[in-house]
């Protein structure tokens, strides 16, 4: 044993004085460049739907509205998300547990390709308008069974990456006993299994539920278990993105600006509840369906409820970090150390924008998964402008805020300031643009104007008239969204290629000196699994027996479109 | 563990807010009826015009200013079209999809439902002021979902 763990010590070093070496730097560097050209792209989809429904743009037989809506989602929600996250903290593995392990990097790989693979499946019918089915997929709209085949090799490619990151962090956990597994890959850890736990409710509906069905082999569908199926994914995987930018505030942030970590026991205790409590959210979604009786869902409202408190932990954290390292700095007053931030580098202002953007975007989450207040919004546009608030701008601007130091971290060159003031610029537009596209649609959803349905007045009802000025406002939202968007992608290529070279470090933050130590529990993974799994079953074993054992005749495949 | 004073306040506070909004909607849904619609008889999907109450689609009055609507959904419409209500009348909609998941929503009302193919789905909702309802689809349910629509007038 120890002999193993003075090597690992010392590829730790080595990997910390030298930087990330070149295999793992082109794994993390691969992930990223695909989520960026799906960031593009999405991006680009995004301001034709934001046009159409402005009433500037009609959109062409051969690429309509749906069909554009449906590769938007799936590139934004799924791959930029997942492909960041996957290289993120794959960079953050091999960065603080001593560099990746041959076979882990193998996984990496072969994770990557039957990804890559199983979204080339899922998007040629789509192209084809042969799935114009949204990201939700919802059964008895059948789109062609390649599209199906597609989602499931993306799922097991994220198992392959899954249980990479696993055997990395077993392997450390192996030559560091009684040690707490640094934080980053805690953060990491919870990612991942919650990766797995979400993406075994979408597989199952997928494989034995929807592609037998496609295929002809069985004559009916249940489409209520298959929607609460997709939901227990569904929601989860969002809230993994979330759970991916939060490790950024608490890990990445307090170094960028000159401060400590917020308690490393705290920390952890949020992520542990995130974790435990997440896959049960999904069924919020569901709370208007028929078939579903009002006291499970009233149930699932707590349920859906009690991870905003691990957030609101996190909230105060954040501001409290803030708040001591600017008087640690010299900042003075009830408020006036606010001044002492760091306000011109863009690795903070984008996610400092990102977590104050959390704010009304809690809070709105909290008021639409509550029943009656989910009745007046379900499906409006209030729904997307609350996913655009929060994917939009707490997660992917944090994502934007890293890109600036984890691309040349990769590529080991450096930011120059004339990149960050670039960057500067592009979270300013992205802000603007964001702030004006969701608040329109927070308010016009609570008109009624529905969620994706593509420019319509209903035969001139005078009700929508009122509507027009606030898609409008969504058209001109997405179109300075475009403009940070592509500065954005030039920015995350210029710094991974042509940038200058030099060093740049992977900012993680210390805990203040002479912090308690930390209670070695919170490392117990296999409590925590088994506690998520407790829940979970809490959760779901009961509907959905009650849904196998009371289903309706099943549904056959429509293509409606 | 070492936890400001003030921050156990807060967490306090955060705990207390989230309960409270337990304790509010458990009490609307409870004991107010105000409860999201949540129906859970079944219907054969493939086979609801041939089932009662669904093969006469339409209005029909139950009482004094009450009403009862049959409504199936099928894309891209509702049956039957054009509801005409009397002003403070409270309508009791019936609903169920003949083939994808729509969505049942009146503009400026509560009126919110997902429908569903193999479920029946019921909502009510008083009408008080008179005007004209737009009726839409609020669920994606294919090429013509835009123009999924009705109205409802009230006199």
């Amino acid at each position: 044993m120890q002999p193993a763990l003075k090597t690992t010590s010392f590829k730790q070093k080595t990997n910390q004085v030298l930087g990330i070496s070149l295999e793992d730097a082109r794994i993390s560097k691969s992930y990223l460049a695909v989520a960026f050209i799906a960031l593009l792209l999405g991006g680009f989809l995004g301001l034709l739907q934001g046009l159409n429904r402005a009433g500037v743009l009609q959109l062409p037989p051969w690429l309509n509205y749906y069909q554009v809506l449906t590769a938007h989602g799936i590139l934004l929600v799924v791959v930029l998300s997942a492909f960041f996250t996957i290289g993120y903290f794959y960079a953050g593995l091999s960065h603080t547990l001593g560099g990746l392990l041959p076979k882990v990097r193998k996984m990496a790989w072969i994770g990557f390709w039957m990804k890559i693979f199983g979204f080339v499946l899922a998007v040629i019918p789509i192209l084809r308008n042969e799935a114009s089915v949204m990201y939700t997929f919802y059964p008895p709209m059948a789109a062609s069974p390649m599209f199906y085949f597609g989602l499931v090799f993306i799922v097991l490619g994220v198992w392959m990456l899954s249980f990479g990151a696993f055997t990395q962090v077993a392997n450390w956990r192996r030559n560091h006993k009684g040690e707490h597994l640094p934080i980053l890959a805690f953060f990491a850890t919870g990612v991942f299994v919650l990766l797995v736990g979400a993406t075994a409710f979408v597989a199952v509906e997928v494989i034995f539920m929807i592609i037998p069905w496609t295929l002809g082999w069985v004559d009916g569908i249940n489409v209520l278990l298959a929607r609460t199926l997709f939901w227990a994914f569904g929601h989860t995987a969002v809230n993994i993105w979330y759970l991916t930018a939060v490790s950024a505030w608490y890990v990445i942030i307090p170094k960028i600006i000159g401060g400590n970590r917020w308690s490393d026991l705290l920390t952890r205790m949020v992520v542990i509840p995130l974790v435990i409590m997440n896959i049960t959210g999904g069924f919020h979604h569901q709370i208007i369906d028929p078939g579903i009786s009002e006291s499970i869902k009233y149930m699932h409202v707590f349920m859906s409820l009690a991870i905003g408190f691990p957030s609101l932990m996190t909230a105060y954290a954040m501001f409290r970090v803030f708040e001591r390292t600017a008087r640690a700095k010299g900042g003075k007053g009830l408020v006036g150390w606010y001044k002492k931030m760091p306000w011109g580098d863009v690795r903070f202002l984008a996610p400092f924008i990102a977590m104050v953007a959390f704010i009304p975007a809690g809070a709105g989450g909290i008021a639409q998964s509550t029943n009656q207040l989910d009745q007046v919004v379900h499906n409006t546009m209030w729904v997307v402008g609350h996913f655009h608030i929060t994917l939009g701008m707490s997660v992917i601007m944090t994502f934007f805020g890293i890109s600036y130091w984890l691309v040349p971290y990769l590529s080991k060159r450096v930011l120059t300031p004339a990149m960050n003031r670039l960057g500067v610029i592009q979270t300013i537009v992205w802000t603007i643009g964001m702030v004006i596209m969701a608040i329109s649609m927070h308010i016009v959803g609570l008109f009624g104007s529905p969620r994706r349905t593509s420019f319509t007045t209903y035969g001139n009802f005078a009700e929508t008239l009122g509507w027009n000025p606030y898609m409008a406002a969504v058209g001109i939202g997405a179109t300075l969204l475009l403009i940070a968007v592509i500065l954005q992608v030039y920015a995350v290529f210029n710094l991974m290629f042509f940038a200058p070279k030099g060093v740049t470090e992977f900012p993680i933050a210390e805990e203040e000196a002479g912090a308690e130590k930390t209670p070695y529990w919170t490392e117990r993974w296999g409590v925590w699994v088994i506690l998520m799994l407790i829940v979970v079953s809490m959760a779901y074993v009961l509907p959905i027996v009650d849904m196998i054992m009371n289903a309706p005749p099943g549904s056959p495949p429509f293509k409606t479109w | 563990m070492k936890m400001h004073l003030d921050e156990k306040i807060w967490l306090f506070l955060s705990f207390g807010m989230i309960m409270g909004f337990m304790i509010f909607t458990g009490y609307q849904a409870v004991a107010l009826g105000m409860g999201p619609p949540s129906h859970k008889e079944t219907i054969d999907p493939k086979k609801v015009d041939q089932t009662a109450p669904f093969d006469q689609p339409g209005i029909k009055q139950i009482g004094e200013n009450e009403y009862e609507v049959v409504m199936t959904l099928q894309v891209f419409s509702f049956t039957p079209m054009e509801i005409e209500v009397p002003a403070g009348s409270t309508v009791h909609f019936t609903l169920t999809s003949k083939d994808v998941v729509h969505g049942f929503q009146v503009a400026n009302t509560n009126l919110n439902a997902m429908v569903m193919p193999g479920h029946i789905q019921k909502i009510s909702q008083k009408f008080d002021e008179p005007g004209e309802y737009l009726v839409l689809c609020n669920e994606y349910c294919g090429a013509g979902h835009q123009a999924m629509s009705t109205k409802i007038i009230v006199k």
